[in-house]
């Protein structure tokens, strides 16, 4: 029992890792960005091909995280700042068809094969701490779990503390009202998206150690981000966490329940989310769009 | 003082007649189509019908209602899966697809009774985690077999000729009554109320419109449209993977069809449903490669030509050429107005 508690605190690590560039980018841009899994499995692909070429893992993440910084700013001005203009269908469209096309070039460039980023740090990937009782515990999801407390910690410490977080926030509420006391919006929202990207390298990272992944691995990876991203709400990057938790603790249920019912777990707590918080949507957005005034 | 300028008021021109006459002949040629290409010809021919669906429902959802589904293949999926269990159970086939399509109505009625609060991308991941919920649970199916799969076995109760001329017909008549449900709808006073929601929803709202009740009833029409392009699908196909018709490829393929038509136009949807299958039959045998290029045109649609080929089309004819609105024409005046 208290084996079971663990090891899905351990994967609601994972699933806060996965979650938080999704959130980071629906919070700051308002846009869900439904290539976020796409884009993790090419960091992930990325990642491989750095450690073929005989970089060490830490290192590899350090690359990876500059490459996707620079990629999330290229995308956002070639594809979101036009269509976050647009409306509010657009950006999905966009970011959907990016989905398409990155899914299906990797399966071009890579093949079907599932690939695991496992043989790059030796035994790390079955070495375990032993806990009293009896229960060994996979030191790699404690350093996810650490990895996802520091990334959210980050952001947070960025977004509160510092100049470029007060320049994404002023962005974020009003892009307006930001660009007439002399903030580049364009710029800032792109800088935005890069470091979202970034953060999706950590979670290409934990994917790759955990499990094999393949081409076509970035829709399910979407999907637990966006779960654990509505089951925790918005407001702040730590609800990321507590939805991440709830999200592995009823898949964990659910795989007890029944051998297939992991998914099925994970889903129902899902829509029971969004039941239970459906009345108290339209006063939160009511509350948000009150202060502002006509638009 | 000002006189009132005689108008005259119609819903339809000439381009409105050509379109219908055109639109008449192609229905009477695909009709045709068993006795003049066979069985090969019949199953394209429902491949296209399919894609028409599936266009034209989504077009309904997306560029009606402002609702972006990525779960659409919830429908698709359950109706054809609906129809396999319904034909084990001993009905004919052909009765079990109009059956399908009723539960796919029903489900779509009981969706929308909680998917509408939401908007944006919370409906359009909701409606996909529908989606894979339905599929799991379709897996669980002894019946299914996990991906393994089944297939219509009941269909070879008729020869294959007589099956692919019945899956034609009953798909041009499927198609061509969801068109006309459709057109219908859009020239009714709901009609007006889509068109406003679609046009400016906040504004569509303070002036009245009941927006929920005009979503919903384009929802549970899109709902029914697309579970009876999955039940056809596996009418013409015969062979039930669950994962072939729970895929998100659909959505991709609706998403192309829809943008690269035009967003908000039936017509637009009608001309990427066309195109999507020209494209299709030259280019489907390059697997990856062609969704890449699928995408990527979607895309590049969406950011550049956000109206899509009917929406260069469209303006350049004289006239709608499948009129929803009214035509008002000033007597001894050239200048029309739509509204």
């Amino acid at each position: 029992m208290m084996g079971l508690v663990i090891s899905a605190a351990l994967l609601g690590g994972y699933y806060a890792i996965l979650a938080t560039g999704l959130a980071f980018m629906y919070s700051v841009m308002n846009i869900i960005n439904l290539a976020h899994g796409a884009l993790i499995v090419m960091a992930a692909y990325g990642l491989y091909v750095l450690g073929t070429l005989g970089i060490a893992l830490p290192l590899g993440i350090a690359v990876m995280s500059v490459a996707m910084f620079a990629f999330g700013m290229i995308l956002h001005r070639t594809v979101l700042s036009r269509a976050s203009g647009g409306g509010e269908l657009l950006p999905l469209l966009a970011t959907f068809g990016i989905a398409i096309i990155l899914d299906n070039l990797m399966f071009q460039m890579f093949g079907a094969d599932n690939l695991s980023l496992a043989p790059f740090v030796g035994d790390l990937s079955w070495a375990s701490f032993e806990l009293p009782g009896d229960i060994f515990v996979g030191q790699l999801s404690v350093y996810i779990l650490v990895a996802a407390l520091m990334i959210i910690a980050l952001i947070e410490a960025m977004m509160r503390r510092t100049d470029l977080g007060r320049r994404i926030q002023a962005t974020s509420q009003d892009r307006a009202t930001a660009s007439l006391l002399g903030i580049n919006t364009g710029r800032t929202a792109g800088i935005a998206t890069g470091i979202a990207l970034a953060a999706g390298v950590f979670a290409a990272a934990a994917m790759g150690l955990r499990s094999a992944w393949g081409p076509y691995s970035g829709s399910a990876q979407l999907l637990f981000a966006f779960e654990a991203v509505v089951i925790g709400g918005m407001g702040s990057m730590w609800r990321v966490l507590i939805g991440a938790m709830v999200l592995a603790f009823a898949q964990s249920i659910g795989a007890a329940i029944h051998p297939q019912g992991f998914l099925i777990g994970g889903h129902l707590t899902f829509l029971i989310a969004v039941f239970y918080r459906l009345p108290a949507w339209r006063v939160a957005l009511t509350n948000l769009r009150q202060p502002r005034g006509p638009a | 003082m000002r006189t009132r300028a005689p108008i005259t008021v119609t819903r339809s021109g000439a381009t409105a007649h050509i379109t219908l006459v055109l639109l008449a002949l192609a229905a009477v040629g695909v009709a045709c189509l068993p006795w003049l290409s066979g069985v090969g010809g019949s199953g394209r021919a429902v491949a296209l019908l399919v894609y028409i669906l599936l266009a034209v429902m989504w077009n309904a959802l997306a560029g009606f209602a402002g609702l972006v589904s990525i779960g659409q293949t919830l429908f698709f999926g359950v109706a054809a899966y609906t129809t396999i269990r319904l034909a084990d159970a001993g009905v004919d086939p052909y009765l079990a697809i109009l059956l399908a399509i009723a539960a796919g109505a029903l489900l779509g009625w009981i969706t929308s009774l909680f998917m509408l609060s939401l908007s944006g991308g919370e409906f359009a991941i909701g409606m996909w985690v529908l989606s894979s919920l339905a599929h799991l649970c379709v897996n669980l199916d002894p019946l299914i077999q996990g991906e393994t799969g089944t297939s219509l076995i009941a269909l070879n109760a008729y020869a294959i000729e007589t099956r692919s001329a019945w899956t034609l017909w009953l798909a041009l008549a499927v198609t061509l009554a969801v068109l006309a449900a459709l057109l219908v709808l859009l020239r009714s006073s709901t009609g007006a109320a889509i068109t406003a929601i679609r046009d400016d929803e906040v504004g569509a709202r303070s002036i009245g419109v009941d927006v929920m009740r005009t979503k919903r009833i384009v929802f549970v029409l899109a709902a029914t449209g697309t579970a009876a392009a999955g039940a056809l699908w596996l009418a013409s196909n015969t062979t039930f993977q669950p994962r072939a018709y729970f895929g998100v490829q659909w959505t991709a393929y609706m998403l192309f069809m829809v943008l690269v038509g035009g967003l908000g136009r039936i017509e637009g949807a009608l001309i990427g449903a066309l195109l999507f299958f020209v494209i299709e039959t030259l280019f489907g045998a390059y697997g990856a490669w062609y969704l890449v290029g699928l995408g990527a045109v979607a895309v590049g649609f969406a950011l550049f030509l956000p109206n899509g080929l009917w929406g260069w089309i469209g303006p350049r004819l004289p006239g709608e050429a499948i009129p929803t609105g009214y035509l008002i024409t000033e007597i001894n005046k050239t200048s029309r107005e739509e509204i």
